[in-house]
């Protein structure tokens, strides 16, 4: 209980992961917070892999966590993009009421 | 190792609950706020674990880059008005159930792995950790990142660049009656179009005709 080792930060990082998760679900108000869910998740993988890599003394697992800084660096730029040009179009980015692929 | 403890669970319980409200909070300028709060928690706890670098990347990345794009958007859409809008109540009962049971399910099978895996010999408790005290952790992720992996380094700007390019193009909107200065028909005209010599005898004035 008191020496914290890898199980207790796999612990916190899944909690996060479980919260990010149940977050899509939950939100019904708008799309930024879905993105903000998916933030979340991604800083739950990198918990892991940061402490994978300082466990094993093994340096890859933080380099391995920069590309996936990188890439959700990009997807948070590209998906707000997304969404600015949709409240532009539409007027709201309400989730209910995206549902122009239902047809 | 005390207080290392003692930090991790006060960190640790910091970010859950910075977790728990972005996904709550009915304001989403809150919800932002309480992201910039779990980040900057959790690179505590990495620049605590000895992954200073990674750490401090988080800091300037996440809290100075990600989160202010997204308070930036947050501020100039306008959503205020769609918060006091009620939902729908059936739609919201049926979506806590349903995302409920399945992280519930996902935070089970997590809890699987954890615990009932064996962990191998090779994992050395923090205490026995010896950190070099020549190499500090940045200069022993540069002395990877840039031989091993510098292909990957390369693709991962490419990555950034693709993603500008994209955010650029997505919300670039031509405006009308805006007068914009066009290069290339300032640089292919001629003499002849532009400048035209006139004799002018004396005693007689220049008509212009325009």
């Amino acid at each position: 209980m008191i020496e914290i080792g890898l199980g207790h930060y796999l612990t916190l990082a899944a909690i996060i992961f479980t919260i990010g998760i149940i977050g899509i679900f939950l939100n019904r108000k708008n799309v930024i917070i879905i993105l903000m869910s998916i933030e979340l998740i991604l800083l739950a993988v990198n918990i892991n892999l940061v402490s994978f890599s300082i466990y094993l003394q093994n340096l890859v697992g933080q380099v391995f966590t920069m590309f996936i800084l990188t890439v959700a660096a990009a997807e948070a730029a590209v998906g707000l993009a997304i969404i600015v040009i949709y409240y532009k179009n539409k007027g709201s980015i309400n989730v209910e009421q995206i549902s122009s692929l239902k047809g | 190792m005390l207080a290392h403890s003692l930090f991790f669970y006060f960190f640790s319980t910091i970010a859950v609950f910075g977790a728990i409200m972005v996904t709550v909070s009915r304001n989403t300028v809150y919800s932002v706020f309480f992201l910039i709060l779990v980040f900057i928690s959790i690179s505590i706890l990495f620049i605590m674990i000895g992954a200073e670098f990674l750490g401090m990347i988080m800091l300037i990345v996440y809290v100075g880059a990600v989160a202010v794009l997204f308070l930036f958007v947050v501020m100039m859409l306008n959503i205020t008005e769609q918060i006091t809008k009620r939902s729908s109540r059936k739609g919201l009962i049926n979506n806590i159930s349903l995302g409920s049971i399945i992280g519930v399910i996902i935070f089970l099978e997590l809890l699987v792995v954890i615990g009932g895996w064996k962990y191998k010999g090779t994992f050395v408790p923090l205490s026995n950790i010896n950190l070099n005290q020549y190499v500090s952790n940045t200069h022993a992720l540069g002395n990877i990142l840039y031989t091993e992996y510098i292909h990957l380094f390369q693709i991962s700007g490419m990555i950034l660049l693709v993603s500008m390019i994209g955010a650029i193009t997505l919300t670039f909107s031509k405006r009308e009656n805006v007068k914009r200065q066009s290069y290339f028909t300032q640089i292919q005209r001629e003499k002849d179009s532009a400048v035209s010599l006139v004799d002018v005898e004396s005693g007689k004035g220049v008509k212009i005709d325009d």
